[in-house]
């Protein structure tokens, strides 16, 4: 990613900032600028809930470039307790023990690092929850 | 230095990486004599000194129940910044949604660091300029191969809210010293992998030097003596020499013992003292007094006393306990703990 586009959105990352449709009220992250739902373009920034449960999950073990030193990691189709459904990595735990329906809650973390002088790119994953 | 117009903490916070390296592994491969601690956590992967930090400002935000817009200071103390130049703070400050009015910096003294940002929010919410402010103490202490450090130089931090009456406090601080000298004892010079310490400086000219004069200074200046405090937290490089200092100044294993976790974590740098505190605030009853001394090498102490206030009994049970951190582990060996320290050479 390059520094201008990890600039502008790292808001959304950071924080879990989707989008709303204002003529259905359809929620989806990230965000797109045309709501998945009904097509409208009429959007607003609605923070996402940080906690939500496991629907679906793979191990990638041949990553894209840029991923390879966190390999071999988790994905999952996160459902957040609003509804939305978030495709994060999952961290903290083994894949023999994730399990569909566990809860999880959103983590902060490394999620690219361009090499030894370039950005760190910043970002959500999901992980067991931590009560 | 006496507070004025009750100042506290509003809200803590408190984070830890779950993976643990065995002191025994470390001796395994690099021989010794003794373990000076059972085991040390180690971040993962995709962890830095930014991603802890976040972690623990976030449940600090959160336990105190504030507006993160009310933020005015967002304060970093690490000698492990992820960036040598690019701040830690603004980060942080992005990440909870305390830009963009907000006083944001790194801080750096060894491992009180995190307690000199308490200092300045506690000057900055005394004063009226701000109603909260937020001082971090986080790192992921480097520890050369083979080096005594390396046994125990661990991962993690601690975020502490302050703010004013009428704020809701969950600690009050009655009084805060700090206690400051040039002493050779650690360093680490820039481009530096890891640091190097001065072994005849370290124990008595530095660090029981600074804990208990600046310990002394305060409960001097406030008229207290160790009877007087339920607990008391010191800087914890290793279990030896918290228990020595308390010891020194009176106080009992009870005191010392809630927010002594080193033995199980490692010594987190600048996130030492403050999650110790946290530890005990975790504990501690409403009218309790803790005294919390925390030691920077290079060299210097902060020493805080504070009273907890009833908030405290409803607030801690807002977010994980410190304990909570510290059972939740994973073990790895030396090769992995090595891939993850940066210390393969790919």
């Amino acid at each position: 990613m390059s520094v201008p586009r990890y600039w502008r959105e790292t808001k959304y990352r950071y924080r879990l900032i989707g989008q709303m449709c204002a003529q259905c009220g359809n929620a989806g992250f990230p965000r797109s600028g045309v709501c998945s739902a009904c097509g409208s373009v009429d959007l607003e920034e609605v923070k996402l809930a940080e906690t939500g449960h496991v629907v679906t999950w793979t191990v990638v073990r041949n990553p894209p470039a840029g991923y390879m030193e966190y390999a071999p990691y988790l994905v999952a189709l996160v459902e957040l307790d609003d509804g939305v459904r978030v495709l994060s990595q999952l961290v903290d735990i083994e894949p023999i023990k994730v399990k569909t329906g566990m809860r999880v809650e959103a983590a902060f973390r490394r999620v690219k690092v361009d090499g030894g002088s370039g950005i760190i790119e910043y970002g959500y994953k999901f992980r067991p929850l931590i009560e | 230095m006496k507070t004025v117009g009750g100042v506290g903490i509003v809200g803590y916070g408190a984070y830890i990486p779950m993976n643990r390296l065995r002191a025994s592994e470390v001796k395994r491969v690099w021989g010794g004599s003794g373990t000076p601690i059972e085991e040390k956590s180690v971040i993962a992967m995709d962890e830095d000194t930014i991603t802890i930090a976040v972690e623990c400002a976030r449940y600090a935000v959160r336990r105190a129940g504030i507006d993160p817009q009310e933020i005015g200071a967002v304060y970093v103390g690490t000698e492990s910044k992820p960036y040598a130049v690019k701040p830690s703070g603004t980060v942080v400050a992005e990440a909870i949604g305390a830009t963009p009015h907000v006083m944001a910096a790194d801080y750096e003294f060894a491992c009180k660091a995190g307690t000199e940002a308490f200092q300045t929010c506690i000057g900055l919410v005394s004063s009226g300029m701000m109603r909260y402010a937020m001082a971090i103490g986080a790192d992921t202490a480097q520890g050369r191969p083979g080096d005594a450090l390396e046994y125990t130089a661990s991962c993690g931090g601690a975020a502490y809210i302050f703010g004013k009456k009428p704020a809701r406090t969950l600690a009050e601080v009655e009084g805060s010293c700090s206690y400051v000298t040039d002493t050779p004892d650690f360093w680490r010079r820039e481009h530096e992998m890891y640091p190097r310490h001065g072994n005849r400086f370290t124990g008595e000219p530095a660090y029981f030097k600074h804990v208990i004069g600046a310990a002394k200074e305060l409960m001097g200046e406030l008229g207290t003596e160790a009877g007087d405090y339920k607990y008391a937290v010191f800087h914890q490089p290793n279990v030896k020499f918290p228990i020595k200092a308390a010891q020194t100044l009176g106080f009992s294993m009870d005191a010392i013992k809630p927010g002594l976790i080193v033995p199980f974590v490692g010594n987190t740098y600048s996130g030492s003292t403050p999650l110790g505190l946290a530890a005990t605030l975790d504990v501690a009853d409403p009218g309790d007094r803790i005294l919390a001394v925390s030691y920077g090498s290079g060299a210097g102490s902060d020493a805080f006393s504070l009273t907890v206030q009833d908030a405290i009994t409803n607030d801690r049970r807002l977010e994980p306990a410190v304990s909570r951190f510290v059972d939740r582990k994973r073990y790895i060996d030396y090769s992995v703990y090595s891939k993850l320290r940066g210390k393969i050479i790919k």
